[in-house]
C-alpha cells in the first residue's frame, strides 16, 4: 500500500550560504500554540513547569530545557516546540497544533546580523536581543518570528507557504552583504 | 586645469570617462565635477527654464547646475550631481536639458524671451482655453523646462534597504562630528557616524587649516583610524541622513562606491532607517551666493567650493581668478589660490572697513555688478566709489556668508531663529527630541568652535544617558571670529539669479511681492524658488531676504519656508527596495503547487496565493475546453481541488459557542459536535463581511472557515470583537490555515475515491451531508468534512501540510482512474455559479444579507454583530438590488461580469440603471451562458426579460431573470 510522504517547508530550497552566513532548515519537532483560558495563567504556568520543566515565557523571551523550548508568541500566546504537550495542559489552555504551519530556518555565521538588518527592523544588538530573546516582527514583507539561539545564530520563522519568499529574501540580502566584502 | 600640487587624488590611478560622448580622464579620488574642471570643461548643463549655459557651482550635494545623467540604457540615472558622483573607470555621463547639444541648445531661445517669461508667466498665459492645458500647454512646458529623463525601461539595478540601531547617531564627520564620535565612542556608546562624503573630515579636506599643529585632514584621518578600531563605532561614509522622524528614527541614503556597486548582487544604493537614542547634528554649513547681474555665468562659483577644488582635488576652474565676498572667507580663498600658484586678478570685499596684506589687487567696499561672457566668464564689472572697473577673469569665487545646515532640526515642525550677528538662521534647541547640534550647523564657524562644540555635545549626551565621559583633549585649532556684513543682492539692472536650478531671479521675487504674494510660502510657489531638486539650499535665505526688502519687513518677520525631508533626493527604488516585481508582496504557495505546475496549470494570483486556473490536457487548445471538461468531470465522476488557501481559524474555550453566535448571523451554539454549518458574518455596519462553513470539533472547539480573500480581515475582526466588544468571553483563537493541506473531493465518485485512502471507509450513515470528524488517511491523522461548493456529493479532506504534496499526487492519480482528475479555479467558479453560491464577487462590501437572499439566516433568537445596523431603513426592501440569476434569450448568447442591467425598452444610460452582473460563465452542464447579478427588486422579477449592456466590452444581450440556483435547486446531489 502506498503511503503519504512528508515534505518539509524548505525542501529543495536550503541550505544556502554567502556573505558570511549559512541558512539551513530546522526541524523543531512538534510545535503547539498554547493560549491560557481566562484566569488560568497561573495554574498553566505551574502545569507547564511540572509537565515540561519550563515556565510561561515573559514577553519577548523564550525558555528552554534540553531540546524543548517555549517561545513568547504574542499576546497570551506561547509556542511550545520540541515536544508534544502533555494532555494535562488542555485543562488550562487551548492547545493548537502548529507543527506544519511554519517554515523554520536557522541563519548563522559572522554576517548574520548584517543580513538580518536588511530584512527586519528589530534591534538585534546584544543588549536589546540577547540569546533566548524572541520577537514577532517582520522579515521584509512577511510576518515572522525571530529567536536568537546563540551568539551568531538566529532562528527565523515564517508561514509555511512563504518559505520560498523567505529564502529568496535571505538570498538577496546575503548577496548584498557579500558584495560589500 | 589640474594644478601641480598634491591633493586627495591618486595620480597613479588614472581613470577615463566620457561626457557627452567625448573622452576625458581624471584620477582616483576625483568627482565627476573635479575631473571635468581638470579637463577645462566649463559648461556642464543648461538651466531649467531659460536654457542658459551653466558650470559647476559647488562641491557638494547642494549643487544646482551640474546635474547629469550617468549610465546607459535602463541603468541610466538622471539628475545626479556631478559634484558628488565619484569618478570611476569607464563612467558615461551626459548633460541634460539641452537639444540638440550642450553647445547649441535651440531652446536657449527662451532666454531671449526672458522678459515675457517671468514668474507666473504660465499661470497668466496658458489659462485659456482650459482644455488645451492638458493636451498642449503642459506637455510643451514640460519638454521645454525640464531635468533629465528616465529611460522608460524597467530598472535593472539592485537597491537595498536596511535598519540600524545605535545609542548615538552623529550626522556629519567634520571636526565637530569627529570630535563628538570620538568622545562618545571612547565612553562606550554604540555610535554611528554618518557623512555624505566618501571620506571623513568635512571642511578639513577642503581647507588649509591645521589641527594640533598638523594638516586638518591628517588629524581627521588619525581620529577616523581610532574610531575604526572601536567595536562600538560604525562609520558610514557616502551616507546622507535625509530626514528626522518620530521616536529617534532617521532616514539615510547610502551610495555604494562605484567599484562595490559594480559587483554581482551589490546594490547601487541602500536606504537606511536608523533608530537611535540620541543624535548630534554636525552637518556644517552651506555657503550662499550673492545675487548680481549674470551671476549664473559658467565660471562663477562658490568660494568655499573653489577652495575645495584647489586644495582637495588640485584643480582650478580658472587661470585668472577673482574673489568676491563679504566675510574673511574671501581673503582665505585668495590666499589659498596664491599658495597654489593660481593668479588672482582681484579681491573684492563688500565691507568698506576691510583690508588685506595679500599681494593682490584689492577692492574694499566694492561690489561685483555684472559678469560678462556668454559661454563662460570672461570679465566682471566692479562698482567702486569712483566708478565701474572691468577686470578680465575666467573664474569668480563668491561668498555671501554661510547658512548653518539646520534642515534636520526643522523636520518635526521646528522653526529656526534669525541671528543678526551671523546674518543667518540658526536652529532652536530641542526642535527634534533627542537631537543636539554642534559646530557650524549651530553657528560656530571656527575650527576651534566646531571641535569644542562636538566635544560638548557628546559630553551632554553621555551625561544624559548616564555614561561617564573618558578624558578627551580638545585639539588646538584656529578660532577666527566671523565678521559679516550682509549682502544679498547687488542693486542694478538685468537679471540676478537667486535660484539657479529653477531660474528664479531677484526680479521674480520682487514681482511676486508686487503682485501681493508677500508671504514667503506664496512667493515660493509663485516663483518656484526652492522647489528644484536642491530644495532651495543655495537660494532660500537670499530669496526671503530679497522678499523682506521688497515688502519692507525684517527677515525674522518674513520667516522661512518649511524644511522638509528628504535632505537630498532619494530614489523611489531605494525607498521601495526589494519590492520590485515579484518582491512587491510575499508569494504564498500551496503544497500542491509543484504538481500543478508539472501538470501545466497556469497559476493565477488569489490574494498572495497562487492557484491553478485549469489543468490542460493533450488536445485542449483553449482554457474553455479544459474548464468545460473539468466541470463535466466533477458532475459525472470526481474532481480534486486544493482548497488550502481558505482561511481556517481554530476557536476554543468555554465561550466559543457564544462567541460564534455573536460573530455569525446564524446559530452555532446549537450545532452538534461532528457537524458543520454554513455561516454568514456581517460587518458592524450591517453589510455582509464573509461567509464559510464552521465545524464543531468538540463542545468548546470549532474550526471556522473563511474565504481566501477575507481570511486576514476576519481574523482582525475577531480580535476586535474579542478585545473590544466581548472581552468577558473566555475564548481563544488562532489561524491554522498553514497547518493543514485541504483538498476538495467532489463528484458522484468522491466517496469511492476517499474510501481508497481512508483507513476506515465512510458511508452515508457515518458521514452524512455536513458531517465532520477526525479520520485516518493512510495512517496520518486527518480531518474530513462533508461539504460541497460544487453542489455534488463532496468532501474536503485535510492532512497536516507536510503530507499535502503527497496526498494531492495520490488523489489526482486515483481520481484519474475513476474518470476524473484535478480541477482549477475556472471550473470551481463555473460549478459554484451553476449552484448560485456566492463569493466576494457578490459579497463585495456593499451588499446586505437581504440583498443576497439570506435575510432569514439572521437569527431572530439572538443578537449578532451587524444585526441592528442591517435593520436600518434602506438596507432591505424592493428598492434594493437583489441577487438574481440571468440567462441569455436573444441572439447574443454571451453574458459578461461587470455589465449593467436595464429594462427591456429603456435606454442604456446611468439614470435607467437597474443593476449589474457580478459573475458570469458558460455552463457546460446547461449548455449556455449564465450569470449572477444584482437587480432592483430582482426577486419579484423572475421571468422578466431585461437588457444587459456591457459598455466597456461593447456587448449587449437580452436576458431573462431567473432564480440564482441554475442547477439541482433541490440539492439532492449533494445530500445523496
Amino acid at each position: 500500500m502506498a503511503e503519504l510522504v512528508a515534505r518539509t517547508p524548505c525542501a529543495g530550497l536550503l541550505p544556502i550560504a554567502g556573505g558570511g552566513v549559512r541558512v539551513t532548515e530546522v526541524d523543531p519537532g512538534p510545535m503547539t500554540a498554547i493560549a491560557p483560558f481566562r484566569g488560568k495563567e497561573k495554574t498553566l504556568a505551574g502545569a507547564l513547569k511540572r509537565a515540561h520543566g519550563v515556565g510561561w515565557p515573559a514577553p519577548g523571551q523564550s525558555e528552554a530545557s534540553g531540546d524543548l523550548r517555549i517561545l513568547w508568541f504574542g499576546h497570551s500566546h506561547a509556542l511550545l516546540t520540541g515536544v508534544a504537550p502533555k494532555p494535562t495542559l488542555a485543562n488550562h489552555a487551548a492547545l493548537t497544533d502548529q507543527g506544519d504551519a511554519w517554515a523554520v530556518v536557522q541563519v548563522e555565521g559572522a554576517g548574520t546580523r548584517d543580513v538580518l538588518a536588511r530584512l527586519t527592523p528589530l534591534d538585534l544588538r546584544d543588549g536589546a536581543f540577547p540569546v533566548g530573546a524572541c520577537a514577532r516582527s517582520e522579515v521584509q514583507h512577511m510576518q515572522a518570528a525571530i529567536l536568537r539561539v546563540a551568539g551568531d545564530a538566529y532562528r527565523v520563522m515564517v508561514f509555511r507557504s512563504m518559505a520560498r519568499t523567505l529564502v529568496h529574501d535571505l538570498q538577496v540580502a546575503m548577496r548584498g552583504v557579500a558584495a560589500r566584502g | 586645469m589640474r594644478l601641480d600640487k598634491p591633493g586627495q587624488i591618486d595620480r597613479t590611478q588614472p581613470l577615463s570617462f566620457t561626457f557627452d560622448g567625448r573622452e576625458y580622464s581624471g584620477f582616483a579620488g576625483d568627482t565627476l565635477a573635479s575631473a571635468l574642471i581638470a579637463s577645462n570643461v566649463r559648461v556642464v548643463g543648461r538651466s531649467f527654464k531659460y536654457h542658459r549655459p551653466r558650470g559647476v557651482f559647488t562641491a557638494g550635494s547642494e549643487e544646482p547646475n551640474a546635474l547629469v545623467t550617468i549610465g546607459q540604457g535602463a541603468a541610466a540615472e538622471p539628475n545626479l550631481r556631478a559634484t558628488t558622483s565619484e569618478l570611476c573607470e569607464g563612467l558615461v555621463a551626459r548633460s541634460q536639458n539641452r537639444w540638440p547639444s550642450l553647445d547649441y541648445d535651440l531652446l536657449a531661445l527662451n532666454d531671449l524671451f526672458a522678459p515675457f517669461l517671468g514668474a507666473g508667466f504660465y499661470y497668466k498665459t496658458f489659462m485659456w482655453p482650459a482644455k488645451l492645458w492638458e493636451r498642449l500647454y503642459e506637455p510643451f512646458i514640460r519638454r521645454a523646462a525640464g531635468l533629465g529623463a528616465l529611460s522608460g525601461a524597467p530598472n535593472a539595478d539592485h537597491y537595498e534597504k536596511a535598519y540600524a540601531h545605535c545609542d548615538l547617531l552623529v550626522i556629519g564627520a567634520g571636526p565637530a562630528g569627529l570630535m563628538a564620535a570620538l568622545a562618545a565612542g571612547r565612553a562606550g556608546l554604540d555610535v554611528i557616524l554618518a557623512d555624505e562624503d566618501v571620506r571623513t573630515g568635512g571642511r578639513l579636506n577642503a581647507e588649509r587649516i591645521e589641527v594640533d599643529g598638523r594638516p586638518g585632514a591628517d588629524w581627521a584621518e588619525t581620529v577616523t583610524d581610532e574610531l575604526r578600531g572601536m567595536g562600538n563605532v560604525r562609520i558610514m561614509t557616502r551616507t546622507t541622513v535625509t530626514g528626522a522622524y518620530d521616536g529617534g528614527t532617521y532616514g539615510a541614503l547610502e551610495r555604494l562606491s562605484p567599484e562595490v556597486a559594480a559587483r554581482t548582487g551589490a546594490p547601487r544604493e541602500c536606504f537606511w532607517r536608523i533608530a537611535t537614542r540620541r543624535a548630534i547634528l554636525a552637518a556644517g554649513a552651506l555657503e550662499r551666493p550673492v545675487a548680481f547681474r549674470n551671476n549664473d555665468r559658467p565660471g562663477v562659483m562658490m568660494a568655499g567650493a573653489l577652495r575645495a577644488y584647489v586644495n582637495r582635488w588640485a584643480v582650478s576652474p580658472g587661470k585668472t581668478v577673482t574673489v568676491f565676498g563679504n566675510t574673511d572667507d574671501a581673503h582665505r580663498t585668495a590666499a589659498d589660490l596664491l599658495a597654489a600658484g593660481v593668479h588672482v586678478a582681484a579681491l573684492i570685499d563688500a565691507r568698506p572697513e576691510a583690508g588685506t596684506d595679500l599681494p593682490v589687487r584689492f577692492y574694499a567696499g566694492a561690489q561685483v555688478v555684472n559678469a560678462h561672457g556668454r559661454g563662460g566668464l570672461e570679465a566682471i564689472s566692479i562698482a567702486t566709489l569712483s566708478g565701474i572697473d572691468k577686470v578680465q577673469t575666467d573664474c569668480l569665487a563668491m561668498s555671501g556668508g554661510w547658512n548653518p545646515t539646520l534642515h534636520l532640526t526643522c523636520h518635526m515642525n521646528g522653526r529656526p531663529d534669525w541671528s543678526p550677528a551671523l546674518a543667518a538662521f540658526v536652529s532652536r534647541d530641542g526642535a527634534v527630541p533627542g537631537l543636539l547640534t554642534a559646530g557650524a550647523c549651530r553657528g560656530d564657524f571656527s575650527t576651534h568652535g566646531c571641535l569644542a562644540g562636538g566635544l560638548a555635545a557628546a559630553k551632554a549626551v553621555l551625561k544624559d544617558l548616564g555614561k561617564r565621559a573618558r578624558a578627551t583633549d580638545l585639539p588646538v585649532a584656529e578660532d577666527a571670529p566671523y565678521r559679516i556684513s550682509p549682502l544679498w543682492a547687488v542693486p542694478g539692472k538685468g537679471r540676478a539669479w537667486l535660484d539657479f536650478q529653477n531660474d528664479v531671479t531677484v526680479k521674480d521675487v520682487k514681482l511676486a511681492a508686487t503682485e501681493n504674494y508677500s508671504s514667503v510660502e506664496h512667493m515660493k510657489r509663485y516663483t518656484t524658488q526652492g522647489m528644484a531638486p536642491d530644495q532651495g539650499k543655495n537660494s532660500n535665505v537670499n530669496a526671503l531676504a530679497v522678499l523682506a526688502d521688497a515688502t519692507g519687513r525684517g527677515i525674522p518677520e518674513t520667516g522661512t519656508t518649511t524644511y522638509r525631508p528628504p535632505y537630498v533626493p532619494v530614489p523611489i527604488a531605494a525607498l521601495g527596495a526589494g519590492a520590485q516585481g515579484a518582491g512587491f508582496a510575499p508569494q504564498r504557495f500551496t503544497t500542491s503547487h509543484d504538481l500543478s505546475v508539472e501538470m501545466g496549470a497556469p497559476m493565477v494570483e488569489a490574494g498572495l496565493w497562487y492557484r491553478p486556473g485549469w489543468f490542460p490536457r493533450e488536445g485542449e487548445k483553449t482554457w474553455r475546453q479544459s474548464c468545460d471538461r473539468e466541470v463535466g468531470m466533477v458532475r459525472e465522476a470526481v474532481g480534486v481541488c486544493d482548497v488550502s488557501t481558505l482561511g481556517k481559524i481554530d476557536v476554543q474555550g468555554p465561550d466559543a459557542p457564544a462567541f460564534l453566535d455573536l460573530l455569525y448571523t446564524n446559530m452555532f451554539s446549537t450545532l452538534k459536535v461532528g457537524r458543520a454549518r454554513y455561516g454568514l458574518m456581517l460587518r458592524e455596519d450591517g453589510h455582509v463581511m464573509d461567509d464559510g462553513t464552521t465545524a464543531r470539533l468538540g463542545a468548546h472547539h470549532y474550526l471556522m472557515t473563511t474565504t481566501t480573500a477575507a481570511a486576514g480581515q476576519v481574523m482582525k475582526h475577531m480580535e476586535f470583537v474579542h478585545q473590544c466588544l466581548a472581552p468577558q468571553m473566555d475564548v481563544s483563537f488562532i489561524s491554522v490555515t498553514e497547518q493543514w493541506a485541504q483538498f476538495a473531493v467532489a463528484g458522484p465518485k468522491s466517496r469511492d475515491l476517499l474510501n481508497g485512502i481512508l483507513d476506515d471507509p465512510v458511508d452515508g450513515d457515518s458521514f452524512p451531508f455536513m458531517a465532520c470528524g477526525a479520520v485516518s488517511v493512510m495512517g496520518v491523522a486527518g480531518r474530513l468534512f462533508r461539504i460541497s461548493f460544487s453542489g455534488e456529493h463532496a468532501y474536503e479532506v485535510a492532512v497536516p501540510a507536510r503530507y499535502g504534496d503527497s496526498l494531492f499526487r495520490l488523489l489526482v492519480d486515483r481520481a484519474g482512474e475513476l474518470g476524473g482528475g484535478a480541477y482549477g479555479m475556472e471550473a470551481l467558479n463555473v460549478l459554484r455559479i451553476e449552484k448560485g453560491f456566492i463569493t466576494h464577487a457578490e459579497i463585495h462590501g456593499r451588499t446586505t444579507a437581504f440583498d443576497i437572499g439570506m435575510e432569514r439566516m439572521v437569527s431572530a433568537k439572538k443578537d449578532c454583530i451587524g444585526k441592528a445596523m442591517a435593520a436600518r431603513p434602506g438596507l432591505s426592501g424592493p428598492d434594493r438590488e437583489q441577487l438574481v440569476g440571468l440567462v441569455p434569450t436573444g441572439a447574443v448568447k454571451k453574458l459578461t461580469a461587470g455589465a449593467h442591467l436595464f429594462d427591456a425598452g429603456a435606454e442604456a444610460v446611468r439614470k435607467n440603471d437597474q443593476g449589474y452582473i457580478t459573475s458570469a460563465a458558460f455552463s457546460p452542464t446547461l449548455g449556455h451562458f449564465m450569470a449572477l447579478g444584482f437587480l432592483k427588486d430582482g426577486r419579484a422579477r423572475h421571468g422578466e426579460e431585461i437588457r444587459m449592456v456591457d459598455h466597456v466590452r461593447q456587448i449587449e444581450a437580452r436576458c431573462r431573470v431567473v432564480d440564482p440556483v441554475f442547477f439541482d435547486p433541490e440539492g439532492g446531489r449533494a445530500r445523496g
